[in-house]
């Protein structure tokens, strides 16, 4: 079942046009790339998602329509964001950045149980609680963004560029990370990333973007090991 | 060999204007925390902060004196009026220049400034009244010098004030949210959060805290619509004093000032006049040579 479906979405930076009509689905509990060059409108199509930008077309999450929404609603309905940047907040403490996650959540003992969940994974986590997460290294940050939109307990799971600006080492991890929350908590996650070969090898299916549009879509494994698709569009 | 009476007295008198001192001081601290608190959202003074205040102030006086409700009764209601009109003020006039420059949010609050005086004059008049303080006026002796109830009142009710400020922006998760929403908007909203009602919350907040201030010093001078205009002034001193963002640095500022103008006002000559000039020649001077404040919070960066 598709949880997530766009179709011929249109989002304008004000007169500037960055998506010209691109759809595709992200089925329940799938990893899905969007590759593709700087300004081929990869985040544009995440903030279009999560109604930061200007939207036409058709935008449907778990069957009802989001187009127009606000940002918060969209939150409330079950995605999480992290945007470019990871939105750390950074001049409060790592456990207060997890408790934004969830201060929306009611479920006292839930709220605990994926918090001791996060602290188990990240040990480091719970040592530096009561740090500022400015202090951080990218990678860290990379995590705590992560493990905050883990605390809102979404159904689906929008990352932007998880990789940048990361040594390669880092990289590994993060990626496996994005895996395992995908197959132990089932969260369906939708990635753009710049990194072509380590986000193939992560999703199940993948779209490239060029200006704008949709130019190839195919599983992970038939975009890494179509040779066409890799010089032209992915650069290696 | 028995102590100079001299000498006795005026330790006693030193003592006697530091209490005083802290106790405006107090009030000084709490009219700066709602400055700040507007500040931190929205990186703009509210300069209506003082005659919002004033105006509540207002009220207050009126159910106390008209519709003889005691102090203590009248005190609650007050500040919720002003929490319930800060939100009220915030969706209808801030909200639709939420985004436009800060000049012209600082404007819109010049404005304000403008409307509350007028109203508070056209309702209540420009004669002077008198607010009946809900302390003793006897003094107590602690230590063999006599101490204004009044004051350690004064000192009292804003320590609690300023303790459950701290104490809900800390512990709660409003509160948590409050902060997040101030320093992060964009990252906030991402997280579900409903931005714009965390900032109207923010004015309500504020507009509570100036209420206490305003209904804090009316007892200990005289109430008319300039009420909070020299206040607002000596707020402003402490928030610069304590480097603008901070609120521990406004208290401190706050307490700071307050006693600065008690003992430059009773000990040097000829400055009892010029406690207005005084204000402004503090907040020059930190500008001048410590922007970042006495405090002056910290901004940690990995760089």
């Amino acid at each position: 079942m598709a949880l997530l479906e766009l179709e011929d979405v249109v989002a304008y930076y004000g007169a500037v046009p960055a998506l010209h009509g691109i759809s595709f689905t992200v089925e329940e509990g799938s990893i899905v790339a969007i590759l593709g060059a700087n300004g081929a409108g990869k985040t544009t199509t995440l903030r279009a998602i999560s109604g930061m930008v200007k939207v036409g077309g058709g935008l449907r999450f778990g069957g009802r329509s989001i187009a127009g929404r606000s940002t918060e609603e969209v939150a409330r309905l079950g995605i999480a964001h992290v945007p470019e940047g990871r939105g750390t907040l950074s001049q409060l403490t790592l456990l207060e950045n997890l408790q934004m996650g969830s201060c929306l959540r009611h479920d006292r003992r839930g709220i605990d149980e994926d918090l001791k969940r996060i602290h188990e994974h990240f040990p480091w986590m719970r040592q530096r609680s009561g740090q500022v997460a400015a202090l951080l290294s990218g990678g860290e940050q990379q995590m705590l963004a992560i493990a905050r939109a883990l605390m809102m307990r979404p159904r689906l799971l929008l990352l932007d560029e998880p990789s940048l600006g990361l040594a390669p080492t880092v990289v590994q991890s993060i990626f496996r990370i994005i895996r395992t929350i995908n197959q132990e908590q089932g969260v369906t996650i939708l990635l753009v990333e710049q990194n072509a070969r380590t986000a193939l090898r992560t999703a199940d299916r993948a779209y490239v973007l060029e200006v704008g549009t949709i130019a190839v879509s195919g599983t992970g494994d038939e975009l890494a090991r179509d040779e066409s698709v890799r010089r032209s569009y992915l650069g290696y | 060999m028995g102590t100079d009476p001299l000498l006795a007295a005026s330790v006693q008198g030193v003592l006697q204007q530091l209490v005083f001192g802290l106790a405006t001081g107090g009030i000084y601290a709490s009219l700066a925390l709602a400055l700040i608190l507007i500040y931190r959202a929205m990186e703009a003074i509210n300069f209506a902060q003082g005659e919002m205040a004033t105006f509540t102030t207002f009220i207050a006086w009126t159910l106390v004196t008209q519709v003889h409700l005691s102090y203590w009764i009248v005190f609650p209601i007050t500040v919720a009026v002003a929490i319930g009109g800060g939100i009220a003020i915030e969706r209808i006039i801030i909200r639709p220049v939420e985004r436009a420059p800060i000049l012209t949010v600082v404007l819109v609050t010049l404005g304000l400034f403008a409307v509350f005086n007028g109203l508070s004059g056209l309702i209540w008049g420009y004669t002077i009244k008198t607010f009946p303080t809900p302390f003793p006026v006897r003094p107590v002796f602690i230590g063999g010098v006599a101490i204004g109830i009044q004051d350690l009142g004064l000192i009292a009710v804003s320590l609690v004030l300023l303790l459950a400020i701290y104490l809900f922006f800390s512990r709660t998760r409003l509160g948590l949210m409050m902060r997040s929403s101030a320093l992060y908007p964009e990252s906030s909203r991402l997280l579900g959060v409903r931005v714009g009602w965390m900032l109207a919350l923010g004015w309500g907040l504020s507009a509570g805290v100036g209420a206490v201030s305003g209904m804090l010093i009316a007892p200990i001078t005289v109430l008319d619509p300039n009420l909070m205009q020299a206040v607002l002034l000596y707020a402003f001193t402490a928030a610069v004093l304590g480097g603008i963002e901070s609120p521990l640095g406004a208290v401190v500022g706050g307490l700071l000032v307050g006693v600065l103008l008690a003992l430059v006002g009773t000990y040097v000559p000829g400055l009892q006049d010029l406690r207005l000039v005084l204000g402004f020649v503090v907040i020059i001077g930190v500008l001048l040579f410590r922007p970042g404040g006495l405090v002056g919070r910290a901004h940690v960066t990995r760089v």
